[in-house]
């Protein structure tokens, strides 16, 4: 008689450590040959409040991290990627991904970690700067994360467009509480696991699973997140910024669709800059 | 009580400073300011190069705060108006300035610059009388910076490969933009000069009470030969500006005024595909500490308050003052508010002119009978009011609490509210406790402290040992609900283009 295999019980990654939502509810997922594959756990507003909490705890030892500390931390998420590669190409096979864009979003995810670890100590270079007034002052922009903010992933790819969205928000010390894809969640609560191992401290990056149309109203809505970016499609967009408008929230959109995260121009120094605030600081100088 | 920095031993024997006795015991005589602010009678709207009456022929009537009496009758546009300036800038954007070179671009900017200030006086007095502020602000900051915002600006025209590094960048297209009574000349410039720099062209619609230098300016533009439509301006009041904000033809839109008109905006274009930036309301914490120096603090805390009548988003509203100093602070504090000269705006010995109109004269006036009623102790001085025109008193409130809505909401107007702090976190967490987040300042004389407090107040402007200082080169903006986007330096031009 053959051994019957242990199956993993999903649990999305919050405050550091796995959760079931607090609803008790779950969604069933099918593989690609329609079996069952397993329970989802179906995140409420309540989780989502929570994992705001979470970030926001989280926010300011992060952000003071040094720089290099933070690169060193994103590289470190691209090895345990690097790591479980195989494993995460053989799971979006199984749930229904053809193996060679598979493989090829998987290995551009993990590039698209290892470009952003390297902007940590060099954004501010390019994106602050010493500004010649035409006074007798010092004065100079600097930037500084915006805080928590929140990330929407479209449906497809399930890992690529999660990752591209949150590393760009992380490297400057933001925190993060991300939507994962409603159709296939798997591969984000496989990307939580690697978190977990990663040095990334508890709280910096949370991930829900569950449905759009549920959490979308309070995403819109939690004057706690500083702002939101996403693939959205033109009805949550619009919920989106009509709910930013409540506490002024930034937001960044695209398409839920069309939008080539494989290309190079998904990764972006500007991705960086749109969670980034500038502050300006005038000094008189003198004896 | 506790202090940061240990006293300082001093060996003289210290005495009081002998008091300059000021008020009414000297008299002033008075000192108007004669340039010709050459006005019309009459405003149009200026539409594709020419000035063109209101479709509707309806006009209002623009006032001097000063002595309420008329100074011109300005066109009052309506949709076909407005409709009307879209069509002209969206020609001009697709078949002249949107296709020039960025050198070609850049003289036409500086042709503004040079002569707007050719015209400097002229223009300080008519904003003068227009907006009530007192001549010497319109005349020493508001017009030549307006002149410097252009002539920096113009530089970047021919540059704007530098703007984004690793990306081209490219011009939006028209854009719409709604500026506030405060600041009308220097605000259309923080507007206008960015967006012409980056080549879009724009329809802008001033305040209702201050539109006499935008419509002037457009007398430079033709001077400048600027090309037709390249700037529109239409002049109106709220529903005027919703239809500059929601018009079809503006790819994105920029808005500087209240908070609260700022998330109707945002709300109207949720799911527009338009971009925006906002710049909004303020209620800056201006932090003194025990070791500041205290004679230049209340000099910047005057500045950060009274300048332009309080009318400012980023006015020093809150003083937290550090506990062992407090007294101290606010008796200098006293004794300088009360020989502040209160009156003219005309006049060059004006310090605070004319409150902009009676409804904001109205607003101010209902919060400090708030501050009043929910126990702050009030200070104001005894001076003399002109009997006609729109005037408010410097204000003082001490004994103010988190809670009070002196402190919480954003007067606009010479009113300060005190508050004090003992601890350097205390006084980051008063600072931080508000929706807005547009500046801070900061009087200590320690260097690792300015850093600190710089870090961790949530502002996008902080003054350091000063306060209220601009610059086109240096970004201007807010956090949270201050705003988004900045105004002035690279930071600003990156906001009117888009990267391809």
């Amino acid at each position: 008689m053959s051994r019957l295999p242990i199956t993993k019980t999903p649990k999305p990654y919050v405050g550091g450590a796995f959760i079931r939502s607090e609803s008790g509810r779950t969604f069933a997922v099918k593989d690609a040959a329609g079996n069952f594959f397993a329970n989802i756990p179906q995140c409420t507003r309540k989780d989502l409040r929570n994992a705001v909490e979470a970030a926001a705890k989280a926010g300011p030892g992060w952000a003071k991290r040094t720089a290099y500390n933070r690169g060193q931390i994103l590289y470190r998420l691209g090895e345990m990627l690097e790591a479980r590669r195989q494993e995460m190409i053989d799971v979006h096979v199984q749930l229904g991904g053809p193996k060679g864009p598979v493989t090829k979003a998987i290995d551009t995810a993990i590039d698209r970690l290892i470009y952003y670890a390297g902007w940590a100590d060099k954004y501010e270079q390019l994106l602050g700067n010493v500004n010649p007034v035409a006074s007798p002052h010092f004065n100079f922009t600097v930037t500084e994360p915006m805080g928590v903010i929140g990330v929407i992933a479209p449906d497809f790819p399930p890992l690529l467009p999660l990752i591209s969205l949150i590393a760009p928000a992380i490297v400057s010390g933001n925190t993060v509480v991300a939507l994962a894809s409603e159709q296939v969640p798997y591969p984000a609560v496989l990307l939580g696991e690697m978190l977990a191992t990663s040095d990334l401290p508890g709280g910096v990056v949370n991930i829900l699973t569950g449905f759009r149309k549920e959490l979308v109203p309070t995403f819109a809505t939690h004057t706690h997140l500083r702002a939101i970016v996403g693939a959205v499609g033109a009805d949550d967009r619009k919920a989106l910024e009509l709910g930013a408008a409540e506490s002024v929230k930034r937001t960044h959109f695209v398409p839920a669709e069309g939008v080539n995260w494989l290309d190079d121009s998904a990764q972006s120094l500007f991705a960086i800059r749109d969670t980034l605030e500038s502050k300006t600081t005038w000094h008189p100088i003198g004896a | 009580m506790p202090t940061l920095t240990p006293d300082r031993k001093t060996t003289r024997p210290s005495r009081p400073a002998p008091e300059l006795i000021f008020g009414d015991l000297w008299e002033f005589d008075p000192a108007p300011e004669t340039a010709d602010p050459k006005l019309k009678p009459r405003y149009d709207f200026f539409i594709n190069g020419q000035f063109v009456p209101a479709k509707s022929g309806k006009y209002f009537d623009s006032v001097n705060p000063a002595n309420e009496q008329k100074l011109a009758e300005i066109a009052l546009a309506g949709k076909d108006d407005v409709d009307a300036a879209y069509a002209a800038a969206h020609k001009a954007f697709d078949t002249t300035w949107g296709k020039m070179p960025g050198r070609e671009r850049a003289k036409y900017i500086y042709r503004i610059a040079r002569l707007l200030q050719d015209r400097a006086r002229e223009f300080a007095v008519a904003e003068t009388l227009d907006g009530g502020k007192p001549i010497k602000e319109s005349r020493d900051f508001d017009v030549p910076m307006a002149a410097a915002h252009f002539f920096y600006h113009a530089g970047w025209a021919d540059k704007l490969e530098y703007v984004a590094p690793g990306r081209r960048v490219a011009p939006l297209g028209v854009v719409g933009q709604v500026i506030p009574w405060n600041f009308p000349l220097l605000m259309l410039a923080w507007k206008l000069a960015p967006a012409l720099a980056m080549g879009n062209c724009v329809v802008l619609k001033p305040a209702e009470t201050t539109s006499i230098t935008c419509l002037k300016l457009a007398e430079i533009l033709q001077d400048a030969d600027l090309p037709p439509g390249v700037v529109n301006f239409v002049t109106g009041f709220g529903e005027t500006g919703a239809a500059v904000m929601g018009h079809p033809t503006a790819v994105k839109v920029a808005f500087t005024g209240s908070t609260e008109v700022g998330k109707i905006i945002m709300r109207s274009l949720a799911g527009s595909g338009k971009k925006m930036t906002m710049e909004l309301g303020g209620k800056a914490a201006n932090i003194v500490f025990d070791d500041a120096p205290i004679d230049q603090a209340v000099e910047g805390i005057v500045n950060g308050i009274f300048f332009n009548q309080g009318h400012v988003c980023c006015a020093g509203s809150r003083l937290l003052v550090h506990e062992p100093v407090a007294d101290k602070v606010i008796t200098k504090l006293k004794t300088r508010i009360k020989v502040l000269r209160v009156g003219d705006p005309i006049d060059k010995n004006t310090d605070i002119g004319a409150i902009n109109s009676r409804e904001q004269l109205k607003k101010i006036s209902e919060l400090v009978d708030s501050g009043v009623k929910e126990g702050a102790e009030i200070f104001q001085p005894a001076c003399k009011l002109p009997t006609k025109g729109f005037y408010f008193r410097p204000t003082i409130f001490s004994n103010v609490s988190m809670s009070h809505r002196i402190a919480r909401e954003e007067i606009f107007g010479p009113v300060l509210s005190i508050l004090t702090f003992r601890t350097v976190d205390e006084a980051i967490e008063k600072a931080n406790n508000t929706a807005f987040g547009l500046s801070a300042g900061v009087w200590t004389d320690k260097g690792s402290r300015i850093l600190k407090m710089s870090t961790e107040l949530k502002a996008g402007v902080v003054w350091a040992n000063t306060y209220n200082k601009f610059d086109p080169t240096s970004p201007f903006g807010g956090y949270k609900e201050s705003g988004f986007g900045r105004e002035g330096g690279r930071q600003g031009l990156l906001d009117y283009c888009k990267l391809v």
